[in-house]
């Protein structure tokens, strides 16, 4: 991190440190879901679910072939915009 | 104005658009020729994204696979969108901030070490290399059904557009055309999905129609479908047919595989600032969506329609008789695909009519002998034909069945350009800058980066015109060399200190594993007749060959692991390195290099 001074260069790096474990969790708890809807609710848990119906089939059914794909879109954006804040918050972010 | 001249003025005026802007778009420069000048916005950057990930496979295959599998099949749709998470969140942002050219060069970089880079160099050329055979082919298909020229004509007219674009534009030409190849396959794709849905369901979007009312019966569509496939003896339509096991190992070998394959990941290293290559995974999977969100529709309501076609008095009456085949208008797409070789039936019994049932169904069996079947009488329906031939088969314009054309032209070529594109700068820049010419000045590797392409292009169009017979096998070993030894590599490279030996043990490890268990399925080498065991029958367990890639990672990051806990730790410099590229600041400055 060349771009800056050493005065600051110590509490820099306890930011770097705390903004990559906010991160870490971000990313954990994102991965957490994507496994949830695709394989939990798309096909392990779909069982479970048969009884709620869905336009001629069930919940599993519906998150196998499109549900899964609408949340993994929500996933994507919303660690986009979650990251490009922390980014600012830490003084990471690109000028 | 005949159907011929129809395909001909879009696939030309499709044509002409692409070589317009490879015209407009020409590489100045190494960055241009790589990273398109690392100038390209995230929404743009998406779109290109989406125009390279979806293949012919995507455009013509899946929605087959899905139709005559149903529910199993969900795997194809979760797999190929899932892998986008992985990226977004695991691998685009750090990559676009280490700011380099090419995968491998990131994977030499931080595991110190020249093997590392050659043993992802190799990985990415074989896995890309394997991948383009079936685009290539996928072009003289094409080719061949609409405009009625021989394929290996066809597939010259294909190689001649891609190298106008690709050798003088790079990645600049190849974004800007993917873009354009992205609008024409996305139209080609959904513009007859929704008439058919119109007509079946009455609904415009085909993706909420798949859950709407089969207006013919007044029943949901779906529960329409799964009695008429039970009434011929097939697993129902929306039902677990398959085994869970393989089904969850088989989405996850998709996800990481899509993840890690070099041509998709290259794409993030074009666009401005890491914040923009996390968006930019969102918006490629936006431009996914649209197809992936529709395909199940098409499958569903091809099935439908097919297996309607075929009991026209329902699955109680009589079946179709050849004389209906022969004269009916409903049934010309019949005789078209039939001189294809791709679509076939056989009057068994001779009794007239043909048949389409499941003969393997016991209580199936009882009924033909009965009813005096001899047997399933449609002798095959090849799975790619099914997006082709959806618009005749539903009875739509002549316009439409031209812009499927030039959309599946579209998803071939813009994938095709796409690898060849990888495969070139793995060589150019890994290979003769990294490793044997360091010294070359950017001319000279502007020019042996073009030089590699026109070969890249040459040798692909070879094997397009000479596809080795396991070419439809190929494509599971791309996918699991990607999820086995470039995915697990990458991610250890930001997420973990893992050390240069225990890169390189992970990668061939977890490339050994996946290359024997396919070997051992498919035959090594793939040739004929020296496999010991079938994917019907696999050697562990229920995991087929295609479903391996996620065991093989596994192999990959236990490897690793623990081969760098017992060696030397990476040096303080390359801690720095880990470190920096965690951080999204600074990123600007590492495009200078």
């Amino acid at each position: 991190m060349a771009d800056q001074s050493t005065h600051h260069a110590h509490g820099a790096e306890e930011a770097g440190k705390a903004y990559w474990s906010a991160n870490l969790r971000l990313i954990y708890i994102s991965l957490v879901i994507w496994a949830l809807c695709s394989f939990g609710f798309g096909i392990l848990l779909r069982p479970m679910l048969s009884g709620i119906k869905v336009g001629g089939s069930d919940l599993g059914f519906w998150f196998a072939q499109q549900g899964s794909i609408i949340v993994f879109l929500a996933l994507i954006f919303f660690y986009a915009w979650r990251m490009n804040k922390l980014d600012r918050e830490y003084g990471v972010d690109e000028e | 104005m005949d159907q011929f001249t129809i395909n001909l003025l879009f696939v030309g005026a499709s044509f002409a658009l692409y070589i317009g802007i490879a015209i407009w778009a020409r590489a100045g420069s190494t960055s241009e020729f790589y990273a398109a000048g690392r100038g390209v916005h995230p929404v743009t950057n998406g779109m290109a994204t989406a125009a390279d990930w979806m293949s012919a496979a995507s455009f013509l295959s899946m929605a087959g696979l899905i139709a005559f599998t149903g529910y199993d099949n969900s795997a194809y749709l979760m797999g190929w969108t899932g892998g986008y998470v992985l990226l977004a969140l695991l691998l685009a942002p750090y990559l676009r901030k280490f700011g380099k050219f090419t995968v491998s060069e990131f994977i030499g970089d931080r595991f110190y070490s020249p093997t590392a880079r050659l043993v992802a160099v190799i990985c990415l050329i074989i896995a890309s290399t394997t991948y383009v055979i079936g685009q290539m082919t996928g072009v003289g298909v094409a080719f061949g059904r609409f405009l009625e020229v021989d394929s290996t004509t066809g597939l010259l007219i294909g190689a001649v557009i891609v190298f106008a674009y690709a050798v003088f534009g790079g990645m600049k030409g190849v974004t800007y055309t993917q873009v354009a190849q992205y609008v024409v396959l996305i139209l080609a794709y959904t513009i007859p999905a929704i008439f058919i849905s119109l007509q079946l369901t009455g609904n415009p979007i085909p993706g909420l129609g798949l859950f709407g009312t089969d207006q013919a019966s007044g029943e949901p569509l779906l529960a329409k479908l799964d009695q008429i496939v039970r009434e011929l003896g097939f697993g129902e339509y929306t039902a677990h047919n398959g085994d869970t096991l393989n089904m969850v190992l088989f989405t996850l070998s998709l996800m990481i595989g899509t993840a890690g394959l070099p041509h998709v990941i290259m794409r993030f290293f074009t666009v401005p600032k890491v914040a923009d290559a996390r968006w930019s995974a969102g918006w490629a999977l936006v431009f996914i969506a649209l197809l992936y969100l529709t395909a199940p529709a098409v499958g569903a309501m091809a099935r439908l329609n097919i297996t309607q076609q075929f009991w026209p008095e329902g699955t109680e009456g009589k079946a179709v008789s050849i004389e209906q085949i022969e004269n009916d208008p409903a049934y010309d797409w019949m005789a078209t695909w039939q001189k294809t070789g791709l679509l076939t039936w056989n009057d068994t019994n001779g009794d007239g009519l043909i048949q389409y049932y499941n003969d393997k169904n016991p209580a199936m069996q009882e009924k033909a002998t009965a009813e005096g079947w001899a047997g399933n009488e449609l002798t095959k329906f090849d799975n790619d034909i099914l997006v082709l031939a959806n618009p005749e088969i539903a009875n739509l314009p002549g316009w439409v069945i031209g812009l499927v054309a030039a959309g599946g032209l579209a998803a071939a070529l813009s994938t095709a350009a796409g690898l060849l594109l990888a495969i070139s700068s793995a060589v150019s820049h890994d290979l003769i800058k990294g490793q044997i010419n360091p010294a070359i000045s950017e001319k000279g590797e502007l020019m042996s980066a073009r030089v590699a392409m026109a070969v890249a292009i040459a040798v692909a169009t070879w094997l397009g015109m000479n596809p080795p017979g396991f070419a439809a096998q190929t494509v599971a070993l791309a996918f699991g060399l990607a999820a086995a030894s470039i995915f697990p590599a990458l991610m250890m490279g930001i997420f973990s200190k893992v050390n240069n030996k225990g890169a390189v043990a992970g990668m061939i490890a977890g490339l050994l594993v996946t290359l024997v268990y396919i070997f051992l399925h498919k035959g090594w080498f793939f040739i004929p007749d020296t496999a010991s065991y079938s994917d019907a029958d696999p050697m562990l367990g229920t995991i087929k060959s295609t479903s391996f890639g996620a065991v093989g990672a596994l192999v990959n990051f236990v490897v690793a692991f623990t081969v760098s806990a017992m060696s030397k730790p990476i040096p303080r410099e390359i801690s720095q390195l880990v470190e920096s590229v965690r951080i999204p600041r600074g990123a600007g400055a590492a495009q200078d290099h």
